[in-house]
């Protein structure tokens, strides 16, 4: 029987989303726990390498002596250790299925596709990434009327799996609408989203680990730098 | 047991379709079995069911398409709840579960379709990359077996269906490059555990015939070269 009993660290960075993940649900179970921050640029840490040697890769979550990769896999494993309310996953098998895919969806299309628009060269390429990621706020935005039901997130009354997985991406979703003057969210196209991200934003187990854009925004900047400046001849051939 | 409720859209060739209708015959579950003929055009039922992602498998529950096949997975054990079940009931070893399957979905699978369809250099590297990640399931594969004979125990589990899927596609990379992946010599217990797996009754009528496999992969091969040289004519003047 696993037991809630144990310290609880997450290791991490302040601009991922991924680690939001983490800390979203454990503020949601209201777990106390202390934030390690990486400082990734100085080289990952003794604990980071031990704890993640497979990927190496921020969030972990330390719980006594186990260790927990993954942020999706992390946000089950918080759900599932205390299980108290409030429930992270909803209950009925469908309804864990679609939370399930959709979260899929976001890591393995949606964001690389959002990620892609600051790779794009050319105004061509640009205006396609864009695009491709606006076609994906539309599928999500039907989600959304799906999972939510007319309630005020993808969980129901409360946060739940699917806000968490979409909405720790709200924050570099703002900056990409400011670098390309596109609004990604918007009025005509998803409404209820752009209503929805307020919502979550606002919300007590998320407002302190959501970053601020400005700050997210200079550092985009810098490691944009560093990815181009760091690549020569990866210009037009 | 059959159940006209279920249908399964799948094909031969799949390992992730081979992981639904494992877990279907481990609870016993009667099903329909639709195979998709994908060299050919996608049916309607499958563009319907699966219209983000057009892909199989796709389990059909009543009139309720379920996607992605650790998603499936994961749906059969929550509605069909009698033994034997597939994930682990500990919190922190179904962390573990995911982990490891996530890990044979994002890193080892990817690896194992470049060795398929790559030229000589990038063959070369993901074939290093298997003979890593076979070190590191053979680890795994000693913490979570706890000395029994599956990842999962007694029984086959999440992880065993997540790795063993692959087994005959494995087998065909290994033809294909006259490289042992896995042997008595480097991974005893994956080699001891494959011979488990590929016999089990709930496995062997949807192993598929390696052989046959080999066939398959070929005209794969020849497919994705063909349009990896399409597209570099397009793009080089």
């Amino acid at each position: 029987m696993a037991s809630s009993d144990g310290e609880v660290k997450v290791l991490g960075t302040w601009s991922s989303p991924f680690v939001m993940r983490a800390r979203i649900a454990l503020n949601l179970k209201s777990v106390h726990h202390e934030f390690l921050q990486e400082r990734l640029w100085e080289g990952k840490s003794q604990l980071l390498l031990q704890s993640n040697p497979v990927h190496k890769k921020v969030p972990v979550l330390i719980h006594g002596h186990h260790t927990i990769s993954e942020s999706l896999i992390i946000v089950q494993y918080i759900d599932e250790v205390w299980s108290s309310a409030p429930s992270i996953l909803p209950s009925q098998p469908l309804e864990r299925a679609t939370a399930r895919f959709w979260a899929a969806y976001l890591d393995d299309k949606w964001f690389p596709s959002m990620r892609g628009i600051g790779m794009a060269e050319g105004e061509d390429a640009r205006r396609a990434a864009i695009g491709q990621v606006e076609e994906g706020l539309v599928l999500l935005e039907e989600a959304f009327g799906e999972c939510s039901k007319g309630r005020p997130f993808f969980g129901g009354d409360r946060i739940g799996y699917l806000d968490i997985a979409f909405g720790c991406f709200l924050g570099w979703l703002r900056v990409t609408e400011k670098m390309t003057g596109v609004m990604l969210l918007n009025e005509t196209n998803t409404p209820r989203l752009l209503k929805w991200a307020h919502r979550f934003c606002s919300d007590d187990a998320v407002k302190d680990v959501m970053p601020e854009t400005e700050k997210l925004a200079e550092f985009a900047k810098m490691i944009m730098g560093r990815v181009k400046g760091a690549a020569p001849g990866t210009g037009k051939s | 047991m059959a159940d006209s409720n279920v249908k399964v859209l799948g094909t031969w060739a799949s390992p992730f379709v081979m992981r639904v209708r494992i877990a279907l015959h481990l609870k016993s579950v009667g099903y329909e079995y639709v195979e998709e003929n994908l060299l050919e055009a996608k049916s309607e039922l499958l563009l319907k069911s699966n219209p983000v992602h057009k892909k199989v498998p796709v389990l059909i529950h009543g009139d309720k398409p379920v996607c992605e096949s650790l998603i499936i997975v994961q749906y059969i054990d929550e509605v069909w709840t009698s033994a034997p079940s597939i994930l682990p009931s500990d919190p922190y070893d179904r962390a573990e579960s995911r982990f490891w399957a996530a890990y044979v979905n994002d890193k080892f699978f990817p690896a194992l379709r470049r060795v398929l369809i790559s030229t000589e250099e990038a063959r070369k590297v993901a074939m290093a990359e298997i003979l890593e990640g076979v070190v590191l399931l053979e680890e795994a594969f000693k913490k979570l077996s706890k000395g029994k004979a599956f990842f999962g125990g007694d029984n086959l589990g999440y992880v065993d269906l997540a790795v063993g899927s692959l087994l005959a596609w494995i087998k065909v990379i290994e033809k294909f490059t006259e490289t042992e992946a896995l042997s008595e010599a480097k991974t005893p217990s994956l080699a001891a555990w494959a011979d488990c797996f590929s016999s089990h009754a709930a496995v062997k009528d949807v192993f598929p015939d390696v052989d046959k496999l080999v066939d398959f992969g070929m005209k794969l091969r020849a497919k994705f070269s063909k349009a990896a040289t399409a597209a570099a004519a397009t793009t080089t003047n």
